[in-house]
């Protein structure tokens, strides 16, 4: 560096003729941006990491196949699983978005086939880019006033809306983007051949942009599978199993995890890193499965 | 829609033209479709009235302005003041900024002008997972392996050197190293926006014209004059609503602060418990009654608002650029 920063145009390194008469300011400021730019990029990378290792280290040990079998223990006895807490989730999550993929489809549909350019399309795609980051527990506050009290009570059917609203503004960003790329000849052909709007949407645009609506649904999915503050006001938890109804507080992984962690109890705290690493694992496992669809449909 | 369409769908509504089998079908569809994008409205529409509705009863009891400068949060004798929730909610997301941005233009930067191809992949599918990793994740990780290194390391030291100085002694002094704190939770905070700040900031310097780039580097500049008075003028105001829109992330994340924020209702140093907004609403909610839940939405009112005018304006400074 010593000799770098000398700077003598006389000298035959090839590393300091290609500086040449730089003064010194200036390269320091460069070689300041270049190395802080390295740096901050090695420690998002290097958090990333060390997350995930978190994860893996505390989790693995904690698996065990009566994770799958077994309900959440009460406090203070040993043992127990997750197995009420993952159908729960899993049965929040389907629900959320069955609710949510038709809404999200035909509402990027319009934004993309029918509205356009128009002032009511405007207004819906800024709302919607708003809703898009609006945080979530100002969801779960809606969803509580809105169907709590009225249905006497914490119900999957609250949660599983407040999911879906969640997902709605994710499905349809991603299905006005996909639709928007199809070609306007090939919607043209389809007119031409005399097929109504609907027709044309429904067997040619919507085709051709399959696989990214694919993604968005699932990135939708993935969005939502680790939603926890909506949760809380809505389906809430269960320490058993929950009613088929729905009806009443239905237990979810994410929610359990929250508590399970603040506990005291050690066998709780095992199974809140289990339970951490198994919903990162299905959430980033979806994320990459979403990548590759999109990725596979743009090289076809 | 194309031209070609959109005369179909103006013959269609001629009572006298043409008519195929599927009108009928072809209108509901439109409608369906229309009643669908309402809905996204509908639902904002939803969230501001049932705020209101459900916060006014509270906003009425002590008046707007006492509650909002309110100190105490009395939940015996019913008396609320969201004020220091409000201040933690403030500080911890600007703390979040002050750390996350610089970070998240340096990996910007880093892979839009500096990183080779084969490094550049890897690197953004890395940021935008750390995107997809739930909040509760870095809740867990915030208090269980981040809270302890900060107390250990920070605020032991810190302690020793700040203790009895007038200013800097008030904000940096605390009285329990636990970790756990305004501090640690923006620290988290930061964390957690780095990735939507980069990745967004990448896309407006990736659609920065290359001649520009060029053309600098061919008189002479160096990367960072490039960087300087190249890149930030001609992205700057986007970039300045990516890092609102960190904000926005930033006031309203939850879980990840409730972890790690301390939960105590009280603004002393920045090293001390506090609390958010947030992190208020999903510890008392659940076993709130009367006045207190109509507290709990009012400040859930509050926050929307913030957050909704913080969200509004990052968008329009966003979409500003992409027009032209």
């Amino acid at each position: 560096m010593a000799s770098t920063a000398q700077a003598a145009p006389a000298a035959a390194a090839p590393e300091i003729v290609a500086w040449g008469r730089v003064r010194p300011g200036r390269r320091i400021a460069d070689r300041l941006l270049k190395v802080l730019c390295v740096a901050f990029t090695v420690l998002g990378v290097f958090v990333l990491g060390w997350i995930l290792a978190m994860l893996l280290v505390r989790g693995v040990s904690a698996l065990s196949p009566a994770i799958f079998l077994q309900p959440t223990p009460g406090p203070g006895s040993s043992g127990g699983g997750l197995a009420n807490a993952m159908l729960g989730s899993l049965i929040l999550t389907m629900l959320g978005i069955v609710v949510a993929t038709p809404v999200g489809v035909m509402a990027g549909t319009y934004l993309a086939e029918y509205g356009r350019t128009s002032k009511l399309a405007s207004v819906v795609r800024f709302i919607n880019d708003v809703l898009l980051s609006a945080p979530s527990i100002l969801i779960g506050l809606f969803v509580y006033t809105l169907l709590v009290p009225p249905l006497g009570g914490y119900s999957g059917w609250a949660g599983a809306v407040a999911l879906a609203i969640i997902a709605v503004p994710v499905i349809v960003r991603t299905t006005e983007d996909m639709l928007r790329i199809v070609p306007n000849g090939l919607r043209e052909a389809g007119a031409a051949l005399g097929a109504p709007p609907s027709i044309v949407i429904r067997s040619i645009t919507w085709r051709a942009a399959r696989a990214g609506m694919v993604t968005g649904v699932i990135l939708a999915t993935a969005r939502i599978a680790g939603e926890t503050a909506p949760l809380l006001f809505t389906a809430l938890n269960n320490q058993f199993w929950f009613s088929p109804t729905l009806m009443g507080g239905v237990s979810n992984l994410p929610v359990t995890i929250f508590q399970f962690a603040l506990s005291p109890y050690e066998n709780w705290q095992q199974l809140a890193w289990a339970g951490a690493l198994i919903i990162t694992a299905a959430i980033l496992g979806l994320s990459i499965v979403a990548r590759f669809v999109i990725k596979k449909d743009l090289a076809r | 829609m194309s031209v070609l369409v959109q005369e179909a769908m103006i013959a269609d509504s001629i009572p006298s033209a043409r008519r195929s089998p599927a009108a009928g079908a072809d209108r509901l569809f439109r409608l369906a479709s229309l009643a669908s994008a309402l809905l996204v409205l509908a639902v904002l529409l939803g969230i501001i009235g049932s705020m209101i509705v459900g916060g006014m009863p509270a906003f009425r009891e002590a008046g707007f302005v006492n509650f909002v400068s309110g100190s105490t949060w009395d939940i015996n004798n019913d008396v609320y003041g969201a004020w220091p929730a409000i201040a933690g909610t403030v500080v911890a997301a600007f703390l979040a900024l002050i750390v996350g941005v610089p970070i998240s233009l340096g990996i910007a930067i880093f892979l839009t002008q500096l990183a080779p191809r084969w490094i550049k992949g890897p690197v953004a599918s890395a940021v935008e997972l750390l995107a997809a990793v739930p909040s509760i994740i870095y809740g867990m990780w915030g208090l269980f392996v981040f809270a302890p290194l900060v107390a250990n390391y920070v605020q032991v030291p810190l302690n020793s050197v700040v203790e009895g100085l007038p200013i800097v002694g008030t904000l940096f002094y605390s009285r329990v190293p636990s970790g756990t704190g305004i501090m640690t939770a923006g620290l988290i905070l930061a964390i957690m926006i780095i990735p939507f700040v980069a990745s967004i900031t990448r896309d407006i310097l990736d659609q920065i014209p290359s001649v520009l780039r060029e053309s600098a580097y061919g008189i002479g500049c160096t990367t960072y004059e490039v960087v300087r008075h190249v890149l930030m003028p001609q992205a700057g105001v986007s970039i300045i609503g990516a890092v609102m829109l960190g904000l926005g992330r930033a006031l309203g994340e939850t879980m990840a602060v409730t972890f790690v924020v301390g939960n105590a209702n009280r603004l002393t140093s920045l090293f001390d418990p506090g609390s958010t907004i947030a992190s208020r609403i999903a510890n008392e909610f659940n076993e709130a009654l009367g006045l207190q839940l109509h507290a709990l939405i009012a400040l859930g009112c509050i926050l929307f608002l913030v957050t909704f005018s913080v969200l509004v304006v990052a968008r329009v400074l966003i979409s500003r650029v992409k027009v032209h």
